[in-house]
């Protein structure tokens, strides 16, 4: 009978189940082992079993082109899980905690002494011109001293197997919801395995959350705080994210349009009239939050929300301003933030990043675009990249115009070969570059669900794990005890 | 609860319902031209025509169809993305309706709503269509009639739940009021009298399409004339696709929704269905008839209307 792994290569690369020796590693075996049992037929029904519960769960995003007004997908969701041994994802927990504990002490200092501009570990310039630095924010005390209650720090490993931090979204990071519906999909299609796996559960993602919003609450409301998700609307390619939350938290989601501030407090419009709102877990960026203080032309805000916040009368998660952490360019200083407000050393290493608008790393980028990844600051999503083994002659011509008419908004990395997975595309398993993205819950605590979202980019020998991009996922196992061997 | 959500609750009952009726509607007229095939010198606009009148869609069906045939009526009644009544619309706007008040309703209704959606978005509705449209309808009917059944028993009875109800028997009121209707727009065959076969044939169908034949003949003794049939879909206040039953139950779900007392009102909703329902509970087939059926109806509508405008004032949009 042939089996799933026949024809596996895992190739020059470092491969999640396989050694370069082509052993599988002791946490993989058991899986290994089942996947052999497997005829391709058993594995192709369970495919189907699981692409059927999501496309009845409705668990889509929604693809744009030109001429249809948007397209239902499903999110390629691959059965291979990662799995992740608990010594390992400890390591990572620890590291993820303590940039957390950085971020969040820099947005403090950056809206308020700047003393981290002061002592001349970050130029001033680089914060002045983030596009998402929010001057309007300086001097106003967020609730509990927290900025960034909700974090998707992209991690990747490299050919080592090495743990390094890619990025940090700090504003709206998405994707939590894949990670809890691939579960309960993954049980229901291998039972047997999860039993014996000893699988960390992740259910509590949705009350630890809520745990995060009471804690914010304007005292006034302490006790009984209303809270809700704000959602751009249907329409949104993460609606359905924003309604899981919102149903998994049992509170209400709303539009902007369901809201109105009145003497700076918000209110949604409800069958008994307005009802006073407390707490506001926003899945809207800040340009589109408050057409009074930022975009003018901003239809899924509410008009007032930014002054109803700064008279502590209404909680926002995440804070206003968080962006300009997740600057792609105040990304390589995140090391030293570390080291300026912890007096520790990085436990997650950044990756080697240089950055176009120092003049010495500049000239490094010109004369090497075709070996880099070169990323605008704030784009993402997998936009507005260019990777220089890939691309073509007037890619590279285009992006050296870009970077040379505009220093400060783009950096450029090394192009680091993401460890692999083996995946099931067209009819056989083969090794994908993985990343993964944990999110960390910061309130009374900071919590981490174990494991987080696996993005997978599902074309033969691409980089870009992003769903907009052809990016799937896979769940991911972090697993009690088990050394890695 | 919110008010965006008391509008979408209310109009996925309220689109679920009216795919429903559509498919009852079609698959009905369907079966009557089967008694009528080969009559000499009458073209499929006498036959179909009066279901877009009904419909109050003929103007659109005229800009999008140069030809008028069956074919073409029950594609435009059925699948037609422009018709924003079509049962095909119906359904993408209850589920898009339903899509945004997924954490109000029960995952086994969204699994059903979804399920019928994507039934005519993999092609397999039009397959069923063209293998036999009878069974087709029937298949819409039952996935309206499950979604119901499912909402009745695994979604709190509580104010979301009223205004599905609210959106549900509004619908059903006024479908029942326009089948009544589709036999005045019928004409008789030229030799067809008032009390003919032709006359008594239609009067069933217009019955069936309203899974009321067999009760009414119960309870009307084999009564099928315009009297029997009029009232029983008017005025039986048991039968639940009657115009009597629907607006009992429509009055009695707005007044649980401002905690109004039977017989009394607080707002002006609460007016309205208590005026409508006064008025059918104390009408006779007599009176109606001496209004005029068609009139009567019409005015039915108008009053629903009125109705419509006036709770999505005082609930959703004020």
């Amino acid at each position: 009978m042939p089996s799933l792994f026949d024809n596996y290569d895992p190739g020059d690369f470092f491969d999640e189940m396989f050694t370069s020796a082509g052993e599988v590693r002791p946490h993989y075996q058991m899986l290994h082992q089942r996947s052999e049992d497997l005829s391709v037929d058993d594995f192709n029904r369970k495919r189907q079993i699981a692409e059927k519960s999501y496309l009845n769960q409705g668990i889509t995003f929604t693809v744009y082109d030109d001429k249809e007004k948007g397209v239902e997908r499903i999110f390629p969701f691959d059965l291979m899980p990662r799995i992740i041994p608990q010594a390992e994802w400890q390591h990572v927990e620890g590291g993820l905690k303590q940039r957390l504990a950085a971020l969040n002490a820099f947005l403090d200092d950056i809206y308020h002494d700047q003393r981290i501009i002061k002592e001349g570990i970050i130029p001033e310039e680089i914060i002045l011109s983030a596009a998402h630095f929010r001057p309007e924010l300086i001097g106003f005390k967020v609730p509990k001293g927290i900025y960034i209650h909700v974090c998707g720090t992209d991690l990747i490993r490299d050919e080592e197997g090495r743990y390094l931090v890619l990025e940090d979204n700090a504003r709206c990071p998405s994707g939590v919801s894949y990670v809890l519906e691939s579960r309960m999909t993954m049980k229901r299609v291998f039972p047997q395995l999860f039993a014996r796996y000893g699988v960390r559960p992740v259910d509590r993602y949705a009350q630890d959350l809520l745990d995060v919003l009471h804690h914010i609450a304007p005292s006034a409301a302490a006790g009984d705080p209303t809270t809700v998700v704000l959602t751009p609307g249907i329409h949104n390619s993460a609606y359905f994210e924003h309604s899981f939350l919102a149903r998994s938290m049992g509170i209400e989601i709303v539009t902007g349009a369901d809201l109105v501030v009145e003497k700076d407090r918000v209110f949604m419009k409800t069958t008994k009239g307005l009802k006073p709102v407390h707490v506001i877990y926003r899945r809207i960026d800040d340009d589109f939050l408050d057409p009074k203080v930022f975009r003018p032309d901003s239809l899924l805000g509410v008009p007032g929300l930014v002054e109803a916040c700064r008279k502590g009368n209404v909680s926002l998660a995440n804070a206003i301003g968080t962006g300009v952490a997740d600057d792609k360019v105040v990304y390589n200083f995140v090391p030293d933030m570390i080291k300026f407000y912890l007096g520790e050393e990085a436990i997650l290493p950044n990756v080697e990043t240089f950055l176009s608008a120092v003049e010495s790393d500049r000239q490094y980028i010109l004369e090497n675009l075709s070996n880099l990844v070169v990323k605008s600051a704030n784009e993402s999503g997998g936009y507005g990249m260019l990777i220089g083994p890939r691309a073509t002659k007037d890619e590279i011509e285009t992006f050296r115009r870009l970077i040379i008419a505009n220093p400060r908004n783009f950096v450029a990395q090394p192009v680091i070969s993401l460890s692999r997975s083996p995946t099931w595309c067209d009819g056989s398993m083969g090794g994908r570059h993985i990343d993964l993205r944990p999110f960390i819950l910061s309130g009374e605590e900071t919590r981490i669900i174990p494991g987080g979202l696996t993005r997978v980019a599902m074309q033969e020998g691409s980089l870009v794990v992003n769903s907009s991009q052809g990016g799937g996922s896979k769940d991911t196992w972090v697993i009690h005890g088990e050394e890695e061997g | 609860m919110l008010s965006r959500v008391g509008d979408s609750t209310f109009w996925m009952g309220r689109y679920i319902e009216r795919a429903e009726n559509n498919a009852r509607l079609l698959d009905v007229n369907v079966q009557m031209l089967l008694d009528f095939e080969n009559r000499r010198g009458e073209t499929e606009r006498q036959f179909w025509g009066p279901i877009l009148s009904t419909l109050e869609d003929t103007e659109l069906f005229a800009e999008l169809h140069q030809e008028f045939t069956a074919a073409a009526v029950l594609d435009y009644v059925t699948f037609e993305p422009r018709n924003p009544n079509s049962i095909y619309s119906s359904i993408s706007f209850a589920r898009e309706n339903a899509r945004a008040v997924r954490d109000q309703i029960s995952n086994e209704m969204w699994e059903q709503i979804n399920g019928t959606y994507l039934y005519f978005i993999d092609g397999s509705a039009a397959q069923d269509f063209r293998a036999s449209s009878h069974d087709f309808y029937d298949k819409i009917t039952y996935a309206s009639q499950l979604f119901q059944g499912v909402t009745d028993a695994t979604m709190t009875h509580g104010e979301a739940w009223q205004f599905v109800q609210a959106g549900k028997f509004i619908e059903r009121a006024d479908s029942t009021s326009r089948i009544l209707d589709l036999k005045y727009h019928v004409l008789l065959p030229s030799g067809e009298k008032v009390g003919g076969d032709v006359d008594i044939s239609q009067w069933m169908s217009v019955l069936r399409s309203c899974s009321a034949m067999e009760a009414c003949l119960k309870i009307r003794k084999g009564d099928v004339t315009s009297w029997g049939v009029a009232q029983f879909l008017i005025c039986h206040s048991k039968f639940p696709r009657s115009i009597c039953f629907s607006i009992d139950r429509l009055d009695q779900v707005i007044r649980d929704i401002g905690g109004t007392a039977e017989g009394h009102f607080s707002n002006e909703p609460e007016r309205l269905s208590g005026l409508l329902r006064s008025q059918l509970d104390y009408a006779t087939i007599e009176s109606i008839f001496a209004t005029g059926l068609h009139e009567y109806l019409d005015g039915v509508q108008a009053k629903l209307i009125e109705l419509d405008i006036a709770f999505n004032r005082t609930y959703c949009a004020y």
